[in-house]
C-alpha cells in the first residue's frame, strides 16, 4: 500500500504499530501523493463522505424517536417535529441530506464520465461506486417510506409493483416483499430494517472504493499516468484536505440554506396526509433524483418492457468501461465526445423533468426521445466516437503545459518550484 | 506413490461430503430466514370479508377494504351492462366477456380488486375515455366492466374469489 516505511517516533506508537499497523495506515492516508492539478470537480468524494455520515448519524438519533408501526409512524414523525427538542433540525437535516447526497454523487458520477475516470485501470473503483449508487437509491426510497404519509405509501405501492412485471414468479416475489397482500405494516416493518442496515453496507463499500482508488491513485484532468510521487504531486494532507476542506464549507452553505429556508421544496405537500390504501394521490412522483429512471419506465407503453429498460438504465453504466473504446481517458483532449457528454447532461436533466410531469402529450414524446438518446449514447457513441475520434495531443506530464504552454514561464516555473 | 494417491482420493471424499453436508445445513437455515418474510398467520387470517350491498343503489358502487386492498363492487345499470356486452373481443388487450367477469344470475354485480395491473394504483371511478375507470398514475384506461382498453396495464382488474351467502351480503375471499 505504502511507498515507504513508516516508523512511529514514541516508543509507544512503535510498540502498537508492530502490532496493528494503523499509524502506518494514517501515514499512507496523509501522505498519499495526489495529482497537484485536481480541480474543485474533485472535492465531491470528501463531500459525499461527509454526506454519509451526517445521514448515519442524523438516523441514528431519529429512530431513538421514530417508531416503525403503520398505525404510530406518521404520528411519530410529526412527534419528532414538534415535541423532540431540535426534531425538526434532525429530521430536516436527514431528509434534505438525501437529496444532497443524490446531488453531490450525480456531480461525482458525471464528473467520472467526463474526466474518464472510470476507464482502465480504475474500473474496480467505478464498479464499487456504482454499486454504492444502487444502495443509495434502495436506502433512500426505504427512508420516505418511513413517515407513513401518502406518497410514502403510494411511491412503496408503485416500486414494489414492478416486480409483479417478472413473468411467473412476479406476484409471488411481491406478495413475499410486502410480507402481506399489499403494502402494509410488514412492510413498513421490514423497510425501517433495511433503511438502518444500508447506510452501513454503503460505508463498508466506501473502504473498498477508496482502498481501490489508492492503488492506481487518482485520476486527474488531463487524465494521463503520474509518476508518484513526483513533480506531479502533492501530499494528501494538507493540499488536498484544505481544499476539500474548502468546497465542504460552500457545499454546507447550501445544505444549510435548504435545511433553514425551503426545508420541504424538495418533498411532496402529499406525504404530509397519512397513508390511505383507498386513495391513490392524482399525480405520484418519485423524489427528484430517481426522476430521470422513472420517465425512462414510463416512456415504454408495456410493463415489462418498461421496467427491464428501467434497470437496463442503471445496469448498462457497469460495462461503460467497456463500451468506451478510447484511449485517452480526459475529455479535455476529446472534442467529439465532448460534445456528445454535454447532450448526455442535458437528455438526463431533460429527462429528469419529463417524469415530474404527466406522462401524456408533449411529454410522452421527450421521454421516448431522451430514452433512445441515453442508450445510444452508452451503446453506439461511446464505442464508435471512441475509434473515429482523432484526438487533441495529450501532455507528458501534468507540468508540462504549464511549462511550456503557460503565458509567463516564469511566474508558473516558480510555482511548480514550490511543490 | 500410489499410497499417497489413495489417502488423496479418501481426503477428496471428506472434502466433498462436508461441502454437501455444509450446503444442506446453509440451506436449511436459510430458507427459513427467506419464508419468513411471506404473509404471516395475522395477514392471511385477513382472508375472507363480509360486505352488506343491500343499500346500493343501481348505478352506483362502493369499495371496501380487502387483504389490505381496495374492493369495487359496483351495482350497474342494464344500459351499463348491455355496453360492456356489445364490446368486440378483438378490441381487448386482454380478451375476456362481460359474461366472464360476473356470478350468473348476478350480472349487474360487478365485483373487482379496485387496484390497475399496470403498478397497483386505484383508479378513479366514472374516468377515462370507456366510461369506466382511469388509473391516475400512469394513464390505463378501463371500461365498465373492467377490462383494461387502453394504457400500460397488462391485464384487465383482477376479479377476486367471491360469493354471494344472501341477496344482500357477498363474501370476498
Amino acid at each position: 500500500m505504502s511507498e515507504h516505511e513508516y516508523t512511529p517516533k514514541s516508543k509507544a506508537g512503535k510498540w502498537f504499530n508492530d502490532r496493528l499497523p494503523l499509524l502506518t495506515l494514517g501515514a499512507h492516508l496523509t501522505d498519499y501523493p495526489t495529482p497537484k492539478n485536481l480541480n474543485y470537480w474533485w472535492t465531491f468524494g470528501g463531500i459525499l463522505t461527509f454526506c454519509l455520515i451526517t445521514q448515519i448519524v442524523t438516523g441514528i438519533v431519529l429512530a431513538m424517536h421514530y417508531v416503525a408501526h403503520a398505525d404510530l409512524a406518521f404520528a411519530s414523525v410529526e412527534h419528532i417535529m414538534r415535541d423532540v427538542n431540535y426534531g425538526w433540525l434532525i429530521r430536516y437535516i436527514h431528509s434534505n441530506g438525501a437529496s444532497m447526497f443524490f446531488l453531490a454523487v450525480y456531480i461525482h458520477i458525471f464528473r467520472s464520465l467526463f474526466y474518464g475516470s472510470y476507464k482502465s485501470p480504475r474500473e474496480v473503483i467505478w464498479i464499487i461506486g456504482l454499486l454504492i449508487y444502487l444502495l443509495m437509491m434502495a436506502a433512500a426510497f426505504m427512508g420516505y417510506v418511513l413517515p407513513w404519509g401518502q406518497m410514502s405509501f403510494w411511491g412503496a405501492t408503485v416500486i414494489t409493483n414492478l416486480f409483479s412485471a417478472i413473468p411467473l414468479v412476479g406476484d409471488s416475489i411481491t406478495t413475499w416483499l410486502w410480507g402481506a397482500y399489499s403494502v402494509d405494516n410488514p412492510t413498513l416493518n421490514r423497510f425501517f430494517s433495511l433503511h438502518y442496515l444500508i447506510p452501513f453496507l454503503i460505508l463498508g463499500l466506501v473502504v473498498l472504493h477508496i482502498w481501490a482508488l489508492h492503488v492506481p491513485g487518482n485520476n486527474n484532468p488531463v487524465g494521463i499516468d503520474i509518476k508518484k510521487p513526483s513533480k506531479d504531486t502533492v501530499p494528501f494532507h494538507p493540499y488536498i484536505t484544505i481544499k476539500d476542506a474548502f468546497a465542504l464549507l460552500v457545499f454546507m452553505i447550501i445544505f444549510a440554506g435548504f435545511v433553514f429556508f425551503t426545508p420541504n421544496v424538495l418533498g411532496h405537500s402529499d406525504n404530509y396526509i397519512p397513508a390511505n390504501p383507498l386513495v391513490t394521490p392524482a399525480h405520484i412522483v418519485p423524489e427528484w433524483y430517481l426522476l430521470p429512471f422513472y420517465a425512462i419506465l414510463r416512456s415504454v407503453p408495456d410493463k415489462l418492457g418498461g421496467v427491464i429498460l428501467m434497470f437496463s438504465a442503471i445496469f448498462i453504466l457497469f460495462v461503460l468501461p467497456w463500451l468506451d473504446t478510447s484511449k485517452v481517458r480526459s475529455a479535455v483532449f476529446r472534442p467529439i465526445y465532448r460534445q456528445f457528454f454535454w447532450i448526455l447532461v442535458i437528455d438526463v436533466l431533460m429527462l429528469g423533468y419529463v417524469g415530474a410531469m404527466p406522462a401524456e402529450g408533449i411529454y410522452l414524446v421527450l421521454a421516448r426521445v431522451g430514452t433512445i438518446y441515453y442508450f445510444l449514447h452508452f451503446i453506439v457513441v461511446m464505442p464508435v466516437v471512441g475509434y473515429l475520434e482523432k484526438t487533441d495531443p495529450i501532455p507528458m506530464s501534468i507540468s508540462e503545459p504549464v511549462l511550456t504552454g503557460g503565458a509567463e514561464p516564469s511566474v508558473a516555473r516558480k510555482v511548480n518550484d514550490k511543490i | 506413490m500410489s499410497k499417497e494417491e489413495k489417502k488423496v482420493n479418501r481426503r477428496d471424499f471428506l472434502f466433498t461430503a462436508s461441502y454437501t453436508v455444509g450446503a444442506v445445513g446453509i440451506g436449511a437455515v436459510i430458507w427459513p430466514m427467506i419464508d419468513q418474510m411471506n404473509p404471516d398467520k395475522a395477514q392471511q387470517a385477513l382472508a375472507t370479508t363480509e360486505v352488506d350491498i343491500s343499500s346500493v343503489e343501481p348505478g352506483k358502487s362502493i369499495t371496501v377494504l380487502w387483504r389490505g386492498k381496495p374492493v369495487f363492487l359496483k351495482r350497474r345499470t342494464p344500459e351499463e351492462i348491455a355496453e360492456a356486452r356489445a364490446v368486440n373481443l378483438d378490441d381487448l388487450p386482454d380478451p375476456q366477456k362481460d359474461e366472464e367477469r360476473v356470478k350468473e344470475g348476478k350480472d349487474e354485480w360487478l365485483v373487482m380488486l379496485g387496484v390497475c395491473t399496470h403498478l397497483g394504483c386505484v383508479p378513479l371511478k366514472d374516468k377515462g375515455d370507456y366510461n369506466g375507470w382511469f388509473c391516475p398514475c400512469h394513464g390505463s384506461h378501463y371500461d365498465v366492466s373492467g377490462r383494461i382498453r387502453k394504457g400500460p396495464a397488462p391485464t384487465n382488474m383482477e376479479i377476486p374469489k367471491f360469493e354471494f351467502v344472501d341477496n344482500n351480503t357477498i363474501k370476498i375471499g
